[in-house]
């Protein structure tokens, strides 16, 4: 039985295909990365993993039972978003209400001491800056102890040392037999702790590979070089030898060269608009 | 950072028991309406100002004690209908609307223990709204009850506004905040005036007091004229009051289900 399993699903707004027969399975103790622009259906598809809205076709399972029902969704955890905390609650109530939800939940206390939160149980959480929100939404998802937590862009807005505070957390969650499935705009969270890569655009799986074959099955290089007017040029390619053996017969000036695989970032950017030439790509 | 937030081994569970997420979120929604000064206020004003504005200048009503305590309760049961019908019809439509309402929705928790909170916590802003009126009509008119018919008018009067959080909630649930406000404002009146909390039923002609009689707002009104004066309600306040109860209680599940959440993204 997967953690959680998505079969088949349509799910229309309208006129609007949000999701287009699509199948995920994820396996206990994985950790997967969503990608995907504005719009492609991550956020659709989350709502349904977690219960809040309904497939208009397929079946969507959490951990082999129907996320609709509340005692399924015992096992789940996930991040507000990080607009949305009632402004006016403080740190230590919004804590204590999602963990009584809970029958273990993470003591209060020790929840705010794991993510640097401890002196601002009494502060409303209008008042929290960008960063502490973020943690903080972060720590409401793993406060029941779930076994599956759907973490829905944790470190947008964060600056680096947060967001590598924060990543620890995520894995080590993970490292501790926990289930991640995350949805986020920064390629270099999802290379950093996805070892699988789901690539979401138009409400249709595009990819649902390792991390490293999504890289290599779109097997774009990037070429940078110097030219004569002292201009740093930089190409994406699908074959670096012939573009360097094309580029040396012409005769052209340049120094500097200097071949590397693409990051995901430009592999998911080549995918995407790849699909959909005219696709909106962050 | 230490590993503190570690995934249960177990498996799945039973949700929490309903009366233990009925008190969390019942908690949750007092404290969130009660940080919002401007909101309680508007409750507690309102039914005073009229009572200083209708009913304390009136001689001949505020002179007279069976004639003060009606329209004491009167205007109680509509502070009670108006807190009920805008903060539900509202607050629930404007609350589906923000980000965190889709994580509410996906807590380990079905809608029971939720719209539980909700009644109760519009049963604690009524009485808010309520008990400046009986100040008021203790110190400023001849109404006046015994503490038993004060404790008998409580009860009643929370009673009476279950089947108006009810609507409200199926309105808030049902319709966009925007298009809440007007329908609200819309069933709140005409109910209000039909059901005699305003001008008192005597006055009605035949025909109006037959469409009175079968409103939640004249069962309530009587029930609490009854409870406070000792002035028997018409035979079929209770049932009729009940009734509607029933079909709002329908009509806020209905709704409950099929909203799906407001998209997002």
């Amino acid at each position: 039985m997967s953690a959680v399993e998505v079969r088949g699903v349509t799910r229309r707004f309208g006129d609007v295909v949000a999701l287009d027969d699509v199948s995920l399975e994820v396996g206990h103790g994985e950790l997967v990365g969503m990608l995907g622009p504005n719009g492609a259906g991550k956020s659709t598809l989350l709502s349904l993993v977690s219960g809040q809205r309904r497939p208009d076709a397929g079946v969507v399972r959490l951990d082999g039972r129907d996320p609709r029902d509340a005692s399924a969704r015992t096992v789940l955890g996930l991040t507000p978003q990080e607009t949305g905390l009632p402004a006016t609650l403080r740190v230590r109530e919004v804590v204590d209400f999602v963990a009584g939800h809970y029958p273990d939940p993470v003591p209060t206390d020790e929840l705010l001491e794991q993510f640097g939160l401890a002196d601002l149980g009494r502060r409303q959480t209008g008042s929290l800056s960008g960063g502490q929100k973020r943690r903080l939404a972060v720590a409401m998802s793993l406060v029941g102890r779930p076994s599956v937590v759907l973490l829905d862009e944790p470190t947008t807005g964060l600056d680096v040392s947060g967001r590598t505070a924060l990543w620890d957390a995520i894995r080590d969650y993970h490292a501790n037999g926990g289930t991640v499935l995350l949805t986020s705009h920064y390629l270099e969270e999802v290379q950093e702790l996805a070892e699988r890569v789901v690539v979401i655009d138009q409400g249709k799986l595009l990819a649902d590979d390792s991390l490293e074959t999504v890289l290599s099955r779109v097997g774009v290089r990037r070429v940078q070089l110097t030219d004569a007017s002292g201009t740093r040029q930089e190409h994406l390619v699908p074959d670096s030898d012939a573009f360097v053996r094309d580029l040396v017969a012409s005769g052209v000036e340049f120094r500097d060269l200097e071949i590397r695989g693409a990051s995901l970032e430009e592999a998911f950017g080549q995918l995407v608009n790849h699909e959909t030439p005219e696709g909106a790509v962050r | 950072m230490s590993t503190t937030a570690q995934p249960r081994t177990r498996s799945h569970t039973q949700t929490q028991p309903f009366l233990t997420l009925s008190w969390l979120h019942l908690r949750y929604q007092f404290l969130e309406t009660v940080r919002i000064p401007i909101a309680v206020l508007g409750n507690v004003l309102f039914p005073s100002l009229s009572m200083f504005f209708f009913v304390v200048p009136q001689t001949t009503v505020a002179g007279n004690p069976l004639f003060a305590t009606t329209a004491v309760a009167g205007l109680a049961l509509f502070a009670v209908c108006s807190a009920s019908l805008f903060t539900y019809g509202l607050g629930v439509a404007e609350d589906r609307q923000l980000p965190f309402y889709p994580f509410l929705r996906s807590l380990p928790t079905g809608p029971g223990p939720q719209m539980v909170a909700r009644v109760l916590n519009g049963g604690i802003f009524s009485l808010f709204g309520v008990l400046p009126l009986i100040l008021i009509g203790w110190l400023f008119t001849a109404a006046s009850v015994t503490p038993g018919q004060l404790l008998a008018g409580i009860g009643t009067i929370l009673v009476a506004s279950v089947p108006f959080v009810l609507l409200g909630m199926a309105i808030g649930y049902a319709l966009s905040a925007k298009a809440a406000l007007p329908v609200v404002q819309i069933i709140l009146f005409p109910l209000a005036f039909a059901g005699g909390l305003f001008l008192p039923p005597q006055m009605f002609p035949g025909w109006l007091d037959a469409i009175s009689q079968a409103t939640p707002t004249r069962a309530g009104r009587d029930l609490l004229v009854q409870a406070t004066t000792g002035a028997e309600a018409y035979a079929l306040a209770l049932p009729v009051l009940a009734g509607w109860t029933l079909l709002f209680v329908v009509l806020a599940i209905v709704a409950y289900r099929n909203d799906e959440g407001r998209r997002f993204r």
